[in-house]
């Protein structure tokens, strides 16, 4: 493998990989959120970053400037994307909904006190 | 002899750098707000890399729907719920040491991974230009797409039943979420 | 303008690589945005006293800068400056600095997307083929200042305003993107140079006389733009009667002026797209332009002069925009944030709703318009929907960012250095 380097890759397209190791540090820091946090909000900030990071990978692979337009997937990563962020959206408002229901009744949203059905 | 920079991917480094440095923030912060406002400079800065991929129109709705609906929707909560013990919620230093450890290897193994196919390297710089000669704007084929018409692929499936499915999801989600987060009489009140 | 400057290359340019034009034609860009967006919220500073003044039987400002006090905007500015800069001691530091600032980038990257002049060369920064959504968008973001300011200014004042204002963007985003997609359904185009264009020889064409259900589309749009920019009767954000000030209570100084300056801009900015989207854009009520020939098709100049006068044609719309939403503020009282939110989801949103379908509707049964909304090219939707679609690539649009992106990629090219 090429020693990789900022300066050679500023004069050359970048590809899929490139959007791959982005879309994986956003998903790690999604991860790490989601397990780190105790703020039910936080949780939910981590989800959306993980979400991000597989949308990003969505869209590379359905890009035709980062590799041949015959081996990606078209049109059909966008529109993926496109039901992520739809879905995001849903999955915000319904966990938000939670959230302050958990809140109304406990008077905390700190997750680790969520544990009534531990017995 | 000196090459000439190609500049997407300048400004690809650019939002890369600015989508990554803003998530770390939003891990390292323990203050919720500014945790908010870090993953909407990081959700903005992942819209201008699929900009950068040629999804102008999901760029767009990034913005509007992550950025400007769902993520003032998570602020909107963090308001409601702003009580001085929960706006910094301290991460203990283990815990954060744990999960950085196990991520850490997890992002290296992806790496590799990623770096490791060689058909997901760039194309050439002719390649690229080629390319982008047949720049096409999306939004109508992605209308279309959902619709249950592929103009750019004919021998793909549309998405018409998903386009249904996913509607009925959302005035379902619209439904629960009204009735879970309805207005009720507190049974005790907030004690300090 | 870049892609003026690469189609025609003259002696200065042809020196330098490709990269000149595109510096250049940033630079001017952002001159011309910035200013604006400052000198628009200077004047329009000025009016709203004035037409507060005179609708409420005062004279408004008289002496400053001589006659019609002119200059107060100026004056007041300089007191700003002057003025201590507080923050509160329980504030957010960082966040407390960088509010204002977040409200105003949002509000200024709208403009970034709004053409002035459409054509073959259009006057616009940003060249996009999603421009509508784009600018709702942005124009959705300016939000996030006010809430973090409210939350940040450690005041239950401050607090109480953020979190009006975020229920109440939220739920008008609704009807506004709604009232949106009408034209963009008439046009069959997000592209607001095409929008604009499409609507082009006399007001008869406007997509507001279009059909009866675009111009109750209008109106609900402005409504809901009102909203959405926080002007009264909609300012539940800064009620001052119940509130201090609402979200900017702490604020003073440079700072608070930057608020100002935030709303401005997007007032004039959702006042341009309710002319570009229904009232014509840059297309005049009479087409004064074509008839006297000033477009592309007679010369490259005379496009470029016709441009011009479209672009007074766009702005004066947009300044009268604003002078309604004015008239509207000091005519009509408050409403409670209650109230706010059933005006919304009670009537905007049906009304919205039932005239988009009617507006469907109405482009199935008279694909041509009625007698009098006759389009210049008779362009049905559907028509331009399937050219689109077979000869997507050979659009205008297209190919100009195509050439973009190449002129962006390619070395010095050999035209270049000739």
């Amino acid at each position: 493998m090429t020693p990789y380097l900022l300066a050679s890759s500023l004069t050359e397209p970048v590809g899929v990989r490139h959007f791959l190791v982005v879309g994986a540090f956003l998903f790690i820091c999604g991860v790490v959120c989601m397990a780190t946090k105790r703020n039910a909000l936080g949780i939910l900030m981590g989800i959306e970053l993980v979400l991000n990071g597989a949308n990003l990978n969505f869209i590379a692979f359905g890009s035709p400037y980062l590799r041949q337009a015959s081996e990606s997937i078209g049109l059909d990563g966008q529109l993926m994307s496109l039901f992520v962020i739809v879905l995001a959206a849903a999955e915000a408002a319904v966990a938000l909904a939670i959230a302050l229901n958990f809140y109304n009744s406990f008077n905390t949203i700190d997750v680790d006190r969520a544990d009534q059905l531990q017995g | 002899m000196e090459a000439p920079i190609y500049w997407p991917s300048v400004f690809f480094f650019l939002f890369a750098g600015l989508a990554c440095a803003f998530a770390l923030a939003v891990v390292i912060s323990p203050n919720i707000v500014r945790m908010a406002f870090y993953l909407v400079l990081s959700l903005a800065s992942t819209a201008g890399l699929f900009f950068l991929a040629g999804a102008d129109f999901v760029g767009a709705m990034q913005i509007m729907i992550y950025v400007g609906g769902t993520l003032v929707l998570l602020v909107f909560g963090v308001m409601l719920t702003s009580q001085d013990r929960f706006i910094s919620m301290k991460t203990s230093t283990f815990d954060l040491g744990v999960t950085g450890v196990v991520g850490g290897c997890f992002f290296l193994l992806l790496w590799y991974s990623a770096l490791s196919v060689p058909g997901w390297r760039g194309l050439s710089i002719e390649q690229a230009t080629a390319a982008e000669s047949q720049l096409q704007p999306t939004a109508t084929q992605l209308g279309m797409g959902l619709l249950g018409v592929r103009v750019d692929a004919p021998d793909h499936s549309g998405y018409l039943l998903v386009f249904e499915i996913i509607s009925v999801h959302l005035l379902v989600v619209l439904i629960g979420a009204a009735y879970l987060a309805r207005a009720r009489r507190r049974k005790t009140l907030a004690v300090e | 303008m870049a892609q003026f400057l690469i189609d025609h290359p003259f002696w200065p340019f042809t020196l330098f690589g490709p990269w000149l034009p595109y510096t250049l034609a940033a630079l001017v860009q952002i001159f011309f945005i910035v200013n604006l967006v400052a000198v628009g919220a200077l004047l329009f500073i000025w009016m709203e006293r004035k037409v507060s003044g005179r609708i409420q039987d005062r004279l408004g400002p008289t002496r400053v800068g001589g006659k019609f006090g002119w200059l107060q905007t100026l004056a007041d500015g300089l007191k700003l400056l002057t003025k201590e800069d507080l923050m509160p001691e329980g504030a957010d530091e960082f966040l407390f600095k960088i509010a204002p600032y977040v409200s105003f980038c949002a509000s200024l990257a709208a403009f970034m997307a709004i053409p002035f002049a459409g054509g073959d060369y259009p006057f616009v920064a940003l060249h996009l083929n999603a421009a509508v959504f784009f600018i709702l968008a942005v124009l959705g973001l300016e939000v996030f200042g006010v809430i973090l300011a409210g939350y940040s200014s450690a005041s239950k004042w401050s607090l109480f305003g953020a979190m009006r204002e975020a229920a109440q963007v939220v739920s008008y985003e609704v009807p506004l993107g709604m009232c949106a997609v009408v034209p963009v359904l008439l046009a069959g185009s997000m592209d607001l140079v095409v929008i604009g264009d499409r609507q082009a020889g006399g007001f008869w064409n406007w997509y507001v006389f279009h059909d009866p259900g675009t111009f109750v589309t209008f109106w609900v749009y402005f409504t809901c733009a009102t909203a959405s920019v926080n002007r009264a009767p909609f300012d539940l954000a800064e009620a001052e009667s119940e509130l201090v000030a609402g979200f900017h209570t702490e604020y003073s100084g440079l700072r608070w002026s930057f608020f100002f300056m935030a709303e401005y801009g997007s007032m004039l900015a959702v006042s341009l797209l309710a002319s570009i989207l229904f009232l014509g854009g840059w297309n005049g009520p009479i087409p004064i332009a074509h008839m006297l020939g000033l477009t592309f098709q007679h010369g490259l100049a005379w496009g470029i002069a016709g441009n011009f006068l479209g672009m007074i044609n766009l702005i004066n719309k947009g300044v009268v925009g604003v002078t309604v939403m004015m008239w509207v503020r000091w005519t009509l009282p408050r409403l409670r944030i209650d109230q706010v939110i059933t005006t919304c989801l009670k009537y905007c949103v049906p009304i919205a709703a039932a005239s988009f379908l009617f507006v469907t509707w109405w482009q199935y049964a008279f694909p041509n318009g009625l007698i009098l909304s006759q389009s210049p090219e008779g362009y049905s939707v559907y028509e331009h929907w399937h050219q689109h679609a077979e000869n997507a690539p050979t659009t205008p649009a297209a190919n100009t960012s195509a050439q973009n992106v190449k002129m962006l990629s390619a070395p010095v090219s050999a035209e270049a250095v000739n």
